[in-house]
């Protein structure tokens, strides 16, 4: 089996347009949720988000790419740009047909879903933009990333609602663990904020009016986000031979279904999954340093964690640190576990771990070290970052610091 | 503005009504003292009542399933829902 690394990293979400940016963010507790800025807000109830703003895709893209590129693809593309550049990868002959694309994404094109259905069924209109299919299809990123990039192998997209990231990245990690990949792009991209995408969200009067404040007693709910993040998982050799910068070792990773229900989330679930990614890791519980928790903000989702993690972890509970970085930069769907991988990569190489912003009141069920609001300078070996979805499906990965 | 008796025995037919076939039960079944954790209404069933709620009256319900004990809406009981629901109606006729 081959060790996996990640030499390149890249984002685009409401704390900002690169890793830079976004660490600066999550160490300062910075948090990018927002008035929600697009048409007929004012019919929505929720009208918070985390948006990324200050973005204009004719400064990335040309007119005819945008024709093609819904907004989810743009965030992809982005991302891939600076992961690839930061990791020095060219893709070409044989290297290139066995070197891969793996993406996340829930809602794939909704913006653009939501456009179309607008032209036809609100303004009337008997015509839609002739490109709506290749540009609203959940696996458009991955193929497009692909392209740009010339990676030839295994490609495609996994939709697994808020573990899509999670998941697309297990499944980077396996094929080049295996030997399969020498290289995959993995991560995950969402942008479901519009009209719709929120007014469905809305229905299921899980969301927060004014704030995401994960583990918090006075918490009210969850909070969308929006970006992507992309990073390059690599066969270490491989890095090594050609001198990369190593950015953290992944190590394990697990994958579990509730099979109880489709909304409600079950600890034993998620416990399975983190007691799996140890396992495959190799790792003891007591190892664990950090976690970044899925930590929604909603009542359910933190109780449960949290007594997921008093199972696994046992005394280690309440000697290892757990963040929601969901308050800075919101719940992005299927593209969440990639952005919260940044705060992972952030404890791991810059010994810094990012806080749960948005911490008002300790609550009896989330009795853990949430570090609440500030940033913590702290050594971190080893860290988790869990995704548990709709649908009760669990993801779980499992990193190392890299010396 | 007060409902009158005929207006509140339709709210309390309508919502028994919605409820009772939330709950897969006849509406005889369905008295005012039950809780809808009785009647077997988990939080998805709650969500999808209080939907159906608010089609019927044409009422915006405040409800929020990550603290239904403090939302401004009472479901403890179905008389408590009723009760809600009356004062919802009054207010928007006011």
């Amino acid at each position: 089996m081959k060790r996996v690394v990640i030499t390149g990293a890249g984002t685009v979400n409401a704390l900002g347009h690169d890793v830079a940016a976004t660490w600066d963010a999550m160490r300062n507790g910075r948090c990018g949720i927002g008035p929600l800025q697009f048409r007929d807000v004012d019919r929505l109830t929720i009208r918070i988000g985390g948006q990324v703003k200050d973005y204009d895709p004719a400064a990335h893209f040309s007119r005819q790419q945008l024709t093609l590129y819904d907004r989810f693809t743009q965030f992809a593309l982005l991302a891939a740009r600076q992961a690839l550049t930061q990791s020095g990868l060219v893709f070409e002959g044989d290297f290139a047909d066995r070197c891969g694309v793996v993406l996340g994404t829930s809602g794939g094109g909704l913006g653009t879903q939501e456009e179309s259905y607008r032209a036809v069924y609100e303004e009337g209109k008997n015509r839609v933009h002739p490109f709506v299919v290749p540009k609203l299809m959940n696996n458009a990123a991955a193929s497009h990333v692909s392209m740009e990039f010339n990676l030839r192998g295994p490609t495609f997209t996994v939709s697994t609602a808020c573990a899509s990231s999670n998941h697309a990245m297990g499944q980077a990690f396996q094929l080049v663990r295996s030997g399969l990949c020498p290289a995959v792009v993995t991560g995950g991209s969402e942008s479901m904020l519009c009209f719709g995408g929120v007014k469905a969200w809305e229905g299921l009067r899980v969301m927060s009016k004014d704030a995401c404040r994960p583990f918090s007693a006075n918490r009210n709910g969850m909070v969308q986000g929006e970006g992507a993040g992309v990073f390059v998982f690599e066969d270490y050799d491989h890095a090594r031979a050609r001198g990369a910068d190593v950015l953290a070792e992944v190590v394990g990773f697990a994958m579990s279904s509730d099979a109880t229900d489709i909304v409600m989330p079950s600890c034993e679930g998620a416990a399975r999954a983190m007691t799996g990614a140890l396992r495959d890791a190799g790792l003891n519980p007591q190892d664990v340093d950090y976690i970044n928790a899925h930590g929604t903000g909603t009542a359910a989702n933190d109780r449960t964690e949290c007594a997921a993690v008093a199972d696994v972890f046992g005394d280690h509970a309440g000697k290892l640190m757990i963040s929601s970085t969901k308050a800075m930069h919101g719940h992005l769907i299927g593209g969440t576990g990639a952005v919260e991988l940044l705060a992972c990569l952030m404890a791991l190489r810059e010994g810094i771990v990012a806080p749960t912003i948005g911490y008002e009141e300790p609550d009896p069920a989330c009795p853990l070290d949430v570090v609440p609001n500030v940033a913590r300078d702290a050594r971190v070996d080893v860290a988790l970052s869990n995704a548990f979805a709709f649908g009760g499906l669990n993801a779980v990965l499992a990193l190392k610091r890299f010396s | 503005m007060r409902l009158s008796p005929g207006e509140t025995m339709d709210i309390k037919t309508k919502v028994i009504e919605i409820i009772a076939e939330q709950a897969v039960l006849e509406s005889s079944d369905v008295t005012p003292e039950s809780t809808l954790e009785e009647l077997g209404i988990d939080s998805l069933g709650l969500v999808e009542s209080i939907f159906a709620i608010e089609e019927a009256f044409d009422i915006s319900v405040p409800f929020n399933a990550n603290d239904p004990s403090e939302s401004d809406f009472d479901i403890s009981s179905v008389a408590s829902i009723i009760a809600g629901i009356e004062q919802l109606i009054a207010q928007q006729t006011a």
